[in-house]
């Protein structure tokens, strides 16, 4: 057993309001300068919808993840010849284009025009080329809220039938935040010839080293989520940090801390990395339920003498045994990673989201028979299309997740009314007592310092007493003559 | 697997590199703040400054927790909020003040011959060249950097200018929503109000007050905060997208949804809120109504009738009117509903003290009472009785009051639909003895279940079943909606069984979706009455909670003392926006009769062209007009003084008597003539020109005479009007100086003559509370205000003081001013007029603040208009709102010597030149944050209402909240009389829950709820009871033009945005990439097609009001028929021209109108009593319909 600490994030969709306001506190703190303006370290994307880059989903596009191929994991983007051979062309990248153009506004026209015989406006313009752009024609949330339905929703990769898009009685509509997941098996670190890109031991977060970085980009294609960007002023490489500094200091990430929604859960998870390879090997059905297996019992004596002898400290094994994480996505298999299918054990979780019941639409708008919380088979949101993006094709662990938060909310009604509520109603979900107890406080009046536990790390090894005295005077860059 | 590639910790080197990012997460220091836009939210952020500039926000998350059963407030914020870092140094940012060019050139050649800058404007804008020099370029670019010293002087010189020859009542201000930001907001006010100037309201021209809470239940409105929905086991969100425009208060609809509560969500879209829906019912917009009424039919008939459920039948009998007695009457033979009968007519009660305003009921045994608190008792010299005891006023006995009079006898009474034949139904009915002899009374339950169509085994025209269709079934229903009966059913039957187990844990979330149409009372009260059906009103987790634009002015009191300067003067010159903009942007004149859509039955003597409604309102005291009279107020004076009258009274039967003659006039009367123009308008945290303009292309044709306005639409109003004098020439460009305070060049700066660099959010200090949640909150400054920005309180005293300069020679002494002020609400005034009675017509005497508007003369002092706007006045001690009053003198003795203070004329008072000295003052008068002042105000009540409350601030007694507090953490205010809810205990508020636990009445004719409004003018109009009518069919609103229907046309609906408060952030560069880039619309997939619109092609929308330019979004969640243009863009960013026009698009208010309901003029009659942002006709704008075509080929 060779136990691994890792912070991990779960989403519960049921709760996101797609608001983006996670995506603008990173990108005020960590991507707001030249060459990152199009880069969005979280964003949220509509579902169904082809997000951004656009069609990020469809590998058989831009190939990347990892294969089981034959029985070894293998980068799907690249073939089995010398990696040289590829350094100076990647076909699969992502261009500009299947982001988008950045742009600004020549706000200063409004005040600076001079006398004219029409009103000034102020016109767009490109951060790429400072040319004057005619139109803007793509974003990095351009089909938010089924925008341009038609072309973009209708081809979401996940939707086995299209025609359910232009159906107002089937028409469903939720949301989908991502980031860097974290990956147990990061196609970007595997796929870097600079070997810049590295999982931090301590809290498994996936760093890409703004030293060694040459600006390969294979990180760029071999991410299957497309979550590893490229710079163009500095030529470098950068993603998601996860908000190390914060974390590392016991602060939750900066997308977290501003989740409006409160869908954000932050904690601690154990792993056994010695099996990450072996469950990568399951069909893409079993994967879900593989990775699940990883996962150690923090509780456990013999998982905490182990996780000791690889140096996690004690204050990070208490963490892992409150941590919410663990209770979502092990404990009460809540949780489900995006796209188990890409191989990489994404470390970013998502609790699927309920919908509205599904309706006739004719001349007349009626809703099916359903009783007062309606039941799964009444939903609009297919099961397919959830299990495509967090099941590995699996429906099962899906209708598992949405029965519970239905169980759920049933057993909670009858309490909330005075009535009896009856157990049995949990036990069909997979639930008990206690544990619905937790999820609903977890859901609900659970505080920030609750969804979020997050150990701080020690720095006893940094020389503290150096550093106590001389930290910000420049360890990085002493300047010259010394501090 | 790469395991080679795990850096432990213990792996040596090679990290050191992480500081890149480390280096950034470091800061100097952080303030809390928050932003000042009007959007509610009241959200306490943490501003992070690095090396002297703000770098990036965070949300606090350290609000105090209500209480362990509720979810925590934080994080609370949005997507806008956190982006507004950006606008602190974007190229957007005002940083220096503004002149049009030719303006300044003017003024620079004007102050070269006149030394009294008074003078020199008095040159410019007498010479109508050189006035049009700039007002003909307005909006056309061309604007010149200036400094402080010339804009001030400009615009002090102008403000003295315009007092001194028209008067200071032709000087007008606008800002929304103070609660954001209430020390920025009474900056201006403040000013104004010294001067005698006008302050604009907004929450009625905003369309964001809803009738129907006056209506109903005599209240503003009042809601709860959003913790409470949390509470709540059933929701129904109507017209309201939590997520999208109350981003930061979602969470507790969607936790709420754990603790089992079931979420209905009406909206005609699937809109993101339909998300969270269990059930989604897309009914046609504008309609909601109908579905509720079916909803209240099926609640009557399986709740009340079919089986009756005690708690609902004690929470009717206690709370509402429904057991209140109502004559029937009898008109060319036919029976309808008459009046509340009146104590007055009893012999047993004939000579109660305003036994007119007083209501009966009848017990079981069928004996007529007279319950305590109806609003007589509110006015009596006898306290102690207004209250909602069931006990007979005259004998203190207990009444057991029949909610029906159900036995021998039933009338046939005529009831009349919209649409539908009237229905002849039999209502339950006894004959009674009156002092005019003998009169057939009913109950308003018994009218309600035949106006709703149950009928008990009654005869007459009553649906057979449910699938009759007749109003009001579920099958009727289906045609308006478009939802089906057995959906309605189910619903309505949940919403039944969930009254009565959670006890009245019902709660409808509504706002603009359904408020903005032009019978948006009519929709809230078909809604509300099924909140009373189940009891659901004034309860936790239960009730309307209406959510747009409202706001709540914490510290209320001694805000609007300090705001409207009433420390000093008192009354003060408030004006309500719909009736001022809809004369004075020459609206009126495009609209027809109202009579073409919005009938009355014949007998009233109602005029028929809103205009003609409005300048009545105005003469009889129901509404303010400024300005006043056809002349200065000013000059009115000198007149009466010369004519002989020395004292105030004197003057008034002066004026009365010139009235009356018709030698002065109402302004009203003649909007179009010169001297009744508005002349100077200040506008500040506001974008009153575009946003806040509806009518935005009559705006610019009439009030700024922009050349660009883009109005075809017909003046069909000639013929018509008979109260206001027709000019053939509308003038264009009314206004002489336009002067915007403003952080961001938004439309109406580009279209304003003077610009002024505003502080920033992150620059200023201020106070924020909100209705959404029960802390105040600071607003604080994170950095010195940028470039040449300045806070507005200390813009508006540097005007002030320019102004006490330059007052020097034209106003050197103290002088009297007349206001003309209309009839209050929660002052005698509201039982002032029993009968609708008109002086001008001879149908009564003329009587100040009886038939006829207050005439209040009160003193100005220009010259000490600086000294005072510096200085808290003396009447800061004696405070009230809503009718409860308290004094403070020793918290005022108190304040003298914690608080820097300023002496001049010989006395010392506080000094407000801080704006952190005047937030502590706000909040040491108040008692919801001083509570010994609650004390003191309950106590207060408790003598009017006979009943014992103090009790609920004993608690708080010793608790005060200072500026330094709020600095630290938000705070939660406590229990106070000035609010209906009560936050004790940890409890969310909830309104009425005084009412409903300690037996406060409702500010209404009956002290109850009221489902019945027996004002003979709703009557005529069929709306004394709840009742339905449709969107108003596009072909009666003059906006489409010849030929329209060969294109496109859908109704133009314009909901808040997703990517701006109003226009806030639209242009904000993070939200513009995150949505489309600029201005768009949102077309259903086959409407486009027909069209052939493709997604993100340029469109042009048209009708007879305007043009807009902009993009198309195809989308399959739009329903047919519409066009959603999310509220509200700017016409700044990448507009393209129009091909109608050849000039550049406008904004969404461009295709927009108002049209004013006349049955909300009224006053001086109960709760339909006027107060500022309280009561008056709203500015409806949904009704609108418009032409989409592509912009090219």
């Amino acid at each position: 057993m060779n136990v691994r600490s890792q912070l991990v994030m779960v989403f519960n969709l049921d709760k996101c309001i797609g608001c983006h306001t996670c995506s603008i506190a990173c990108k005020n703190i960590w991507t707001d300068r030249q060459g990152a303006e199009y880069m969005w370290w979280n964003n949220v994307e509509t579902k169904p919808g082809i997000g951004y880059p656009k069609n990020w989903e469809d590998q058989e596009h831009y190939k990347g993840g990892w294969i089981n191929d034959g029985g070894e994991l293998r980068l799907k983007g690249l073939g089995k010849g010398p990696t040289l051979l590829n350094m100076f062309f990647q076909p699969n990248m992502p261009a500009i284009t299947d982001y988008y153009e950045p742009f600004d506004v020549d706000y200063a026209n409004l005040h600076g025009a001079p006398k004219g015989d029409d009103q000034p406006t102020a016109d767009i313009v490109s951060q790429i080329s400072g040319q004057k752009m005619e139109e803007v024609t793509s974003g990095p949330n351009w089909d938010d809220d089924l925008s341009g339905s038609g072309q973009y929703a209708a081809n979401d990769p996940n939707l086995a039938d299209a025609s359910i898009i232009e159906d107002y009685g089937r028409i469903f509509m939720q949301y989908l935040p991502r980031l860097c997941n974290h990956c147990l098996n990061p196609a970007c670190a595997a796929s870097c010839p600079s070997r810049a890109i590295y999982k931090r031991g301590e809290d498994g977060v996936v760093l890409v080293d703004q030293n060694i970085c040459k600006g390969w980009r294979f990180c760029t294609s071999a991410c299957p989520y497309k979550k590893v960007y490229y710079n163009w002023t500095t030529g470098k490489a950068e993603k998601c940090i996860f908000c190390f500094p914060r974390t590392e200091t016991g602060q939750c990430n900066a997308c977290s801390h501003s989740c409006v929604g409160r869908i954000r859960y932050l904690g601690v998870l154990l792993y056994d990395a010695d099996g990450v390879e072996q469950a990568l090997k399951q069909p893409d059905d079993k994967l879900v339920e593989a990775q699940r297996a990883l996962i150690l019992d923090p509780h456990d004596p013999a998982v905490q003498q182990a996780a000791r002898k690889n140096n996690i400290p004690d204050h990070w094994l208490d963490a892992a045994c409150n941590s919410p994480a663990y209770t979502l996505v092990k404990e009460q298999g809540m949780a489900l990673p995006l796209h188990a299918e890409f191989r990489t054990m994404p470390m970013a979780y998502y609790i699927p989201s309920l919908s509205p019941v599904i309706a006739k639409h004719g001349d007349l708008h009626e809703v099916a028979k359903h009783g007062l919380i309606p039941a799964l088979e009444q939903l609009r949101v297919p099961l397919d299309y959830l299990a495509s993006l967090l099941g590995g094709g699996n429906q099962q662990v899906v209708a598992q997740s949405l029965a519970k938060l239905i169980a759920l909310r049933v057993w909670m009604r009858a309490k909330n009314l005075g009535e009896t509520a009856d157990p049995a109603l949990l036990a069909e979900a997979g639930l008990d007592e206690t544990s619905a107890t937790k999820l609903y406080r977890l859901f609900t009046v659970a505080s920030y310092r609750e969804r979020s536990i997050i150990p701080a790390q020690q720095r006893e090894s940094e020389q503290p007493y150096l550093r106590k005295g001389g930290r910000g005077f420049g360890v990085l860059k002493t300047p010259r003559g010394g501090v | 697997m790469a395991d080679n590639r795990i850096k432990d910790k213990s792996c040596c080197g090679g990290r050191d590199w992480e500081e890149f990012y480390r280096n950034r997460w470091q800061y100097d220091k952080v303030v809390r703040s928050t932003h000042g836009v009007n959007c509610t939210g009241g959200c306490s952020w943490m501003v992070h400054v690095k090396d002297g500039i703000v770098g990036w926000e965070l949300q606090a998350n350290d609000y105090p927790q209500l209480s362990g059963d509720i979810p925590n407030h934080e994080p609370r914020g949005c997507p806008r909020g956190i982006s507004y870092s950006w606008y602190l140094y974007s190229p957007l940012r005002v940083k220096y003040p503004y002149l049009r060019g030719a303006l300044l050139d003017r003024w620079q050649e004007a102050r070269a011959q006149h030394d009294d800058p008074v003078a020199a404007w008095a040159s410019i804008v007498e010479n109508p060249d050189k006035r049009a020099s700039y007002t003909s370029q307005r909006g056309m670019g061309g604007f010149r950097r200036a400094d402080w010293e010339t804009v001030v002087e400009l615009i002090a010189a102008s403000t003295v200018y315009t007092s001194k020859k028209h008067g200071p009542d032709r000087i007008i201000g606008f800002t929304p929503i103070p609660a954001m930001s209430m020390i920025s907001y009474a900056a201006g006010t403040r000013f104004l109000q010294l001067l005698g100037g006008v302050c604009m309201s907004f929450y009625d021209w905003y369309c964001d007050l809803p009738p129907a809470s006056p209506q109903v239940w005599g209240e503003q409105t009042d809601v709860c905060e959003s913790a409470d929905w949390y509470n709540a086991s059933y929701i129904v969100l109507c017209g309201a997208n939590l997520p999208q425009t109350r981003t930061p208060d979602s969470h507790f609809m969607t936790e709420a949804r754990y603790r089992g509560a079931k979420v209905v969500v009406m909206s005609p879209d699937l809109n993101i809120a339909s998300k969270f829906a269990d059930t989604w019912l897309p009914v046609e917009q504008g309609h909601d109504g109908a579905f509720w009424m079916a909803l209240n039919h099926v609640l009557l008939k399986e709740f009340y009738v079919d089986r009756q459920v005690p708690f609902f039948e004690d929470y009717a009998r206690r709370y509402t009117d429904l057991p209140f007695l109502v004559k029937l009457e009898q008109r060319d033979g036919i029976w309808q509903a008459g009046e509340h009968l009146r104590a007055s007519e009893l012999e047993r009660s004939a000579g109660m003290e305003q036994g007119e305003w007083i209501l009966c009921v009848s017990d079981r045994d069928g004996a007529i009472r007279i319950p305590k608190g109806s609003l007589g008792m509110r006015w009596d010299s006898k306290p102690g009785n207004w209250n909602l005891d069931m006990t007979d006023v005259l004998d203190d006995q207990p009444i057991d009051c029949a909610l029906s009079l159900l036995g021998d006898r039933a009338t046939s009474v005529c009831f009349r639909y919209e649409g539908e034949q009237d229905a002849l139904r039999e209502v339950p009915c006894r004959s009674i003895k009156t002092v005019n002899g003998e009169v057939l009374v009913t109950t308003v339950f018994d009218l309600l279940l035949a106006q709703f169509g149950v009928s008990r085994g009654l005869g007459g025209d009553y649906p057979a079943s449910y699938d009759d269709d007749k109003p009001f079934t579920p099958a009727w229903q289906e045609k308006h909606t478009g939802v089906g009966r057995e959906t309605l059913l189910q619903i309505a039957r949940e919403w039944g069984e969930n009254g009565e187990k959670s006890t009245g844990r019902n709660m409808v979330i509504t706002g603009a979706g359904v408020n903005h149409w032009y019978h948006n009372d009519l929709i809230y009260r078909s809604f509300i009455t099924a909140l009373l059906l189940t009891g659901s009103v004034g309860r936790n987790g239960g009730g309307m909670a209406h959510y747009v634009g409202q706001e709540k002015v914490v510290p209320l009191a001694p805000w609007t003392a300090v705001a409207m300067a009433q420390d000093w003067v008192k009354p003060s010159r408030l004006q309500n926006t719909p009736s001022f903009w809809y004369i004075h942007s020459d609206q009126w004149r495009y609209d027809r009769n109202f009579t073409d859509y919005f009938k009355p039955e014949t007998g009233e003597n109602i005029p028929a062209h809103a205009a003609d409604v409005n300048a009545k309102a105005v003469r009889l005291g129901w509404l303010p007009f400024a300005p006043h009279f056809n002349d200065s107020p000013l000059r009115l004076m000198q007149q009466a003084h010369e004519a002989g009258a020395t004292d105030d009274a004197a003057v008034r039967a002066w004026l009365v008597k010139r009235l009356q003659s018709g030698e002065t006039r109402f302004a009203i009367e003649d909007p179009d003539a010169p001297e009744n123009f508005p002349r100077l308008w200040f506008i500040w945290r506001s974008n009153a020109i575009s946003a806040s303009a509806k009518g935005h292309e009559y705006f610019l044709k009439h009030v700024l005479g922009a050349p660009n306005s883009t109005v075809t639409a017909s003046e069909v109003a000639k013929d018509q009007v008979t109260e206001l004098v027709w000019r053939d020439k509308a003038p264009e460009g009314k206004m002489d100086l336009i002067v915007d305070l403003n952080f961001r060049m938004d439309t109406s700066t580009v279209y304003s003559d003077i610009i002024l660099p505003a502080a920033t959010w992150y620059e200023k200090s201020d106070v924020n509370t909100t209705d959404m949640h029960s802390f105040v909150n600071c607003m604080d400054a994170a950095v010195p205000p940028s470039w040449e920005s300045k806070a507005d309180w200390k813009i508006f005293s540097m005007i002030a003081k320019k102004v006490s300069e330059l007052s020097a020679p034209h106003f050197p002494e103290p002088f009297k001013d007349i206001i003309a002020a209309p009839l209050l609400h929660d002052t005698p005034g509201e039982i002032a007029q029993r009968r609708v009675k008109d002086w001008k017509q001879g149908e009564c005497e003329p009587i100040p603040g009886k038939t006829m508007p207050n005439l209040a003369i009160v003193e100005r002092d220009y010259v000490n208009l600086y000294n005072r706007f510096m200085s808290l006045g003396p009447n800061i001690a004696h405070l009230g709102a809503h009718g409860v009053n308290w004094d403070a003198d020793d918290v005022h003795a108190d304040l003298l010597n914690r608080l820097p203070t300023r002496s001049w004329g010989g006395k010392t008072y506080i000094d407000l030149e801080d704006e952190r000295n005047v937030a502590d003052t706000l909040l040491a008068f108040a008692p919801e944050t001083n509570g010994e002042l609650a004390v003191r105000a309950y106590q207060n009540m408790e003598a009017r209402i006979g009943k014992p409350l103090a009790h609920l601030a004993e608690g708080s007694r010793n608790v005060r909240i200072s500026w330094d507090d709020i600095t630290r953490q938000p705070r939660r205010f406590h229990n106070s009389p000035v609010w209906s809810g009560l936050v004790d205990g940890g409890r969310p508020y909830s309104p009425y829950v005084l009412n409903v636990e300690h037996g406060v009445p409702w500010r209404t004719l009956s002290g109850r709820q009221s489902l019945y409004l027996d004002h003979p003018w709703y009557t005529s109009f069929n709306e004394g009871l709840p009742t339905f009518k449709g969107k108003l069919p596009a072909a009666v609103l003059d906006e489409l033009q010849e030929g329209a229907q060969d294109g496109l046309v859908l109704n133009f609906l314009t909901p808040h945005g997703k990517w701006g408060i109003h226009s806030t952030y639209t242009d904000n560069l993070r939200m513009l990439t995150l949505s489309r880039g600029g201005q768009v619309v949102w077309l259903n997939h086959e409407d486009a097609a027909q069209a052939c619109i493709e997604d993100n092609e340029g469109v042009e929308l048209i009708n007879n009001n305007g043009v807009v330019v902009c993009k198309a979004i195809v989308s399959s969640r739009i329903p047919k028929g519409s066009v959603f243009m999310y509220h509200a863009p700017e016409r700044t960013i990448n507009i393209k021209k129009s091909r109608k026009t050849g000039k550049k698009g406008g904004v969404h208010n461009s295709l927009a109108r108002i049209r004013l309901k006349p049955t909300l003029m009224l006053g001086g009659y109960a709760q339909f009593s006027y107060y500022f942002n309280y009561w008056g006709p709203t500015g409806v704008n949904r009704d609108c319909y418009v032409v989409v075509r592509k912009l090219r080929g």
